[in-house]
């Protein structure tokens, strides 16, 4: 800082702790380098308003990374851009914090880019400060995305030339588009008169966000007199003369007066009611096994047909009921490489001791729905296994001699019964009631929790029951 | 409460918020956006915040905003998109805050596909971003797990102010199966460091800078010593039939579950094998395969990838007996009959 501070704002430490120069007095700025007047002018609106207890100041990368040493605020250090981002967070986390999120040119206009620009469409509530300096300080005067053309820096050694690096960005202009945030000015540091709306503008800023207003952004033209090797009167008259011409002053956008303040309510749910919200609250239920055939324990299924035909539904409600009956269950749906073609199968697992692989390649079971499924799946099936299929829908007869094959017109079934969506229930029906794998007290009670839609449960129970007696009648002998 | 077939999934979201969590940021990414999608149906529900944000790599850093907060906080992705949260990692590492964030590890490199690999092993478990520093990692095998690795990763976050992975696959994700639910967890300490922004907790910083090298230099041994007391204390393993094993396979995640059913199977002809199932990936089970080489004829390890959680094992093995690796990549599950076809080769050898 340039300039004498004579009074100290309260929310400066009194002696920079952090600092590990020798000197804790001092702050670590060039002479005539405008980041210590912004400072100064944020830390006395933060006394004015009395809110530096509540204030989280998030110090960016560039000439200001260190700008925690200075503020007697909460303080957090973010990654290079980032700090629109680490604002948000802490914002979400905390409302009632005052968050201030302060960038120079590189940070929040190069890499930064997206940070900035959607933290101010979503009306963060809370406030930026932009210094615009025109070049990369702390990294030793390179080009920064404000450079204006024909600007030496040391990555522009010849000027900045807009058909190599296009032109100085504007982000008071950019982020004025936007629909969210509530007030975006320009401001300048080049004289007393300046200065004076420099620090207006900042109070203007915190103020919006203290009265929870939305997102603030205030530009800073700031003079960098070392990136740009000037002495620090060069440097001012640079500003007026050079920069405010790229950089116009003035408000950019300003609907503080129009906007409803943000009302944030917390809302803090106990156990019970959390357990509620999470749809936790069920109780265990449980149904006794039924007496199962040898060849039928520990089945693993494979069900297949066409998207739409309520495939997974069905081996879910395989799994649920299996579940009710204490058996440890599994259901895949078909992933990665299986999803091709427009088939879509599942692997159910239900097994009395614990479930190794979900994965079934040689089912037990095999559900085909459609005849690319009958076709594609028939030879994996185990020997000895149970091949159901839809002979309403599949024209060919599976040619293994080694299974057993329970041919179950379901569509059709369903058809008479008023909706062909049911084909599916028909076919849960026919399992259990053909291997006795499930009583229709189980399933009754799967539909309960399977079926979302609870008119449709009623019908969906015919279904079941009308497989069901299907399934036993056709059992082996 | 009572069982819910649930998809790992979910399991994983209801998990978090029953453990506390009520920040969320994410991005959509294939197979991890269902995490997302379910976070952004509850999370408002119970009073908390679920955000879209613009990129991956501002959805690290809200969570390293909000995790300054001392808030329960997590993020979720897959491959690609974990890749362009390391610098962030890194940050929240450096300094110290309690996160979580979940991989759902798809195929790679580069856009690979979206079909489930193990090859994150590496950039999860060896750290990832810039610097010395190492994140405790979970793998859980069933949604159940799920559910509770994701409480427990919250806890161990809090416990040594780290952030903590969850690497899961898009199998144990889209799989549903019975979950039971723990309690709610409603009350939670202040933490001393963290920032509420109120006057108490307003002398506190937090960064990853120490610009004095001594300074820095103690900072990563102090960093080390964490991570040296997780490796003493956190270590989490299932021993299937490891007794009496003379081969012992060794996989994580989905894997593991194929290679349950190999044992089984290899034991239904004779063969005596065991699994070796690490829950956790760092802290890695050194000691107990150490334990093992001593008396076992094989390792085998299976992956889906080139080969990567194998390198710890020889380490922890040391040369004591052979380290054999099976490796599927590009989204190819191993398949049991491969696996058990395999080992069975390997025992005769
Ligand atoms: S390099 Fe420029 S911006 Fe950085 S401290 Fe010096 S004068 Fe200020």
């Amino acid at each position: 800082m340039a300039e004498k501070v004579l009074k100290k704002p309260r929310s400066f430490y009194d002696i920079y702790e952090r600092n590990p120069s020798a000197d804790k007095k001092m702050p670590h700025y060039c002479p005539g380098c405008g980041h210590g007047n912004v400072h100064k002018f944020i830390a006395e609106a933060l006394d004015d308003f009395d809110v530096a207890d509540r204030t989280i100041f998030i110090s960016p990368v560039g000439c200001s990374v260190f700008a925690y040493y200075y503020f007697d605020t909460g303080n957090i250090q973010a990654a290079h851009g980032r700090a629109p981002a680490v604002a948000t967070g802490i914002k979400r986390a905390h409302p009632h914090s005052i968050v201030i999120s302060y960038q120079g040119d590189g940070d929040l206009a190069a890499i930064g880019t997206a940070e900035i620009l959607h933290a101010a469409n979503r009306g963060e509530n809370i406030t930026v400060f932009f210094i615009n300096n025109a070049i990369y300080g702390m990294t030793g005067g390179q080009m920064a995305p404000t450079t204006i053309v024909g600007q030496k820096t040391t990555t522009t050694p010849y000027g900045r030339r807009p058909q190599n690096e296009g032109y100085p960005v504007k982000i008071a202009e950019l982020i004025s588009q936007l629909e969210a945030p509530v007030y975006v000015e320009r401001v300048a540091l080049f004289d007393n008169k300046h200065r004076a709306k420099a620090r207006m503008a900042v109070r203007k800023a915190i103020k919006n966000q203290v009265d929870n207003l939305g997102f603030s952004l205030v530009e800073v033209l700031s003079p960098c007199p070392s990136g740009w090797k000037m002495d620090p009167v060069d440097a001012m008259h640079w500003i007026e003369e050079e920069m405010v011409k790229v950089f116009p002053l003035g408000v950019y956008k300003d609907i503080t007066k129009e906007v409803e303040p943000y009302h944030i309510e917390e809302f803090k749910p106990e156990a019970e009611e959390i357990k509620e919200l999470l749809d936790l609250k069920t109780e265990s239920k449980s149904f006794a096994r039924s007496t199962v055939p040898e060849k039928y324990k520990n089945p693993e299924i494979k069900i297949a047909g066409f998207g739409g035909q309520g495939v997974l539904l069905l081996g879910a409600a395989l799994a649920q009921a299996g579940m009710l009956q204490d058996y440890h269950v599994s259901w895949l749906p078909s992933y990665g490489p299986e999803m091709r073609g427009g088939t879509a199968n599942c692997h159910v697992n239900i097994r009395e001791i614990e479930i190794g692989s979900p994965v079934v390649a040689n089912p037990s079971i095999l559900i085909a729905l459609n005849r690319p499924s009958l076709e594609k799946f028939e030879p994996d099936v185990q020997s000895g296994g149970l091949i159901i299929y839809d002979s309403s829908l599949i024209d060919i007869e599976p040619s293994r001699k080694d299974v057993e094959i329970l041919a179950i017109p379901s569509t059709k079934m369903a058809d008479e019964l008023g909706n062909t969506r049911i084909a599916n229930m028909v076919v849960l029906g026919a399992i259990a009631g053909y291997t006795n794998f499930f009583d229709l007290k189980t399933l009754f009670e799967t539909l309960n929790t399977a079926i979302k839609r609870k008119n449709l449960i009623e019908i969906n129970r015919k279904a079941v029951e009308t497989g069901y007696q299907f399934g036993k009648e056709h059992r082996v002998k | 409460m009572g069982k819910l077939l649930v998809k790992g999934n979910d399991a994983i979201v209801r998990g978090a918020i029953l453990a506390g969590c009520r920040v969320y940021f994410g991005y959509p990414i294939t197979p991890a956006s269902e995490i997302a999608e379910t976070a952004a149906k509850y999370l408002p529900k119970v009073g908390g915040t679920f955000l879209q944000a613009e990129s991956e790599i501002a959805s690290i850093n809200m969570v390293y905003g909000a995790a300054s907060g001392g808030v329960r906080v997590m993020t979720a992705s897959s491959s690609p998109g974990i890749s362009l949260k390391q610098e962030g990692v890194s940050y929240a590492a450096g300094a110290e805050l309690p996160c979580v964030i979940v991989d759902v590890m798809r195929g790679g490199p580069g856009l690979g596909n979206i079909a489930p690999e193990q090859s994150d092993y590496n950039q999860i478990v060896k750290g990832g971003g810039h610097g010395n520093y190492k994140c405790p990692v979970l793998a859980p095998y069933s949604a159940q797990e799920m559910s509770d690795f994701i409480q427990l990763a919250f806890d161990l976050a809090e416990k040594y102010r780290t952030p903590v992975y969850v690497l899961t696959d898009g199998y144990i994700g889209q799989m549903m199966e019975p979950v039971e639910f723990g309690e709610p967890k409603t009350d939670f300490p202040r933490f001393d460091w963290a920032l509420y922004g109120d006057a108490e907790s307003k002398q506190n910083l937090i960064s990853s800078i120490y610009l004095e090298p001594d300074e820095l230099e103690e900072h990563n041994r102090k960093l080390q010593r964490k991570y040296a007391e997780i490796e003493a204390n956190e270590v989490r393993f299932e021993d299937f039939m490891l007794e009496d094993a003379e081969i012992v396979l060794m996989g994580y995640g989905i894997v593991s579950r194929v290679l349950k059913t190999v044992v089984e199977k290899l034991r239904e002809e004779g063969v005596k094998a065991g699994l070796l199932r690490p829950k956790t990936l760092f802290p890695f089970p050194k000691k107990k395969i150490a334990e093992l080489a001593q008396r076992v004829k094989k390792f085998l390890v299976v992956e889906m990838s080139n080969g990567q959680m194998v390198d710890d094992v020889r380490l922890a093995v040391n040369g004591k007996c052979p380290v054999e690796f099976y490796g599927r990549m590009g989204g190819n599950v191993p398949t049991m009959k491969e696996v058990l076809e395999h080992s069975k080769k390997l025992m005769e050898a």
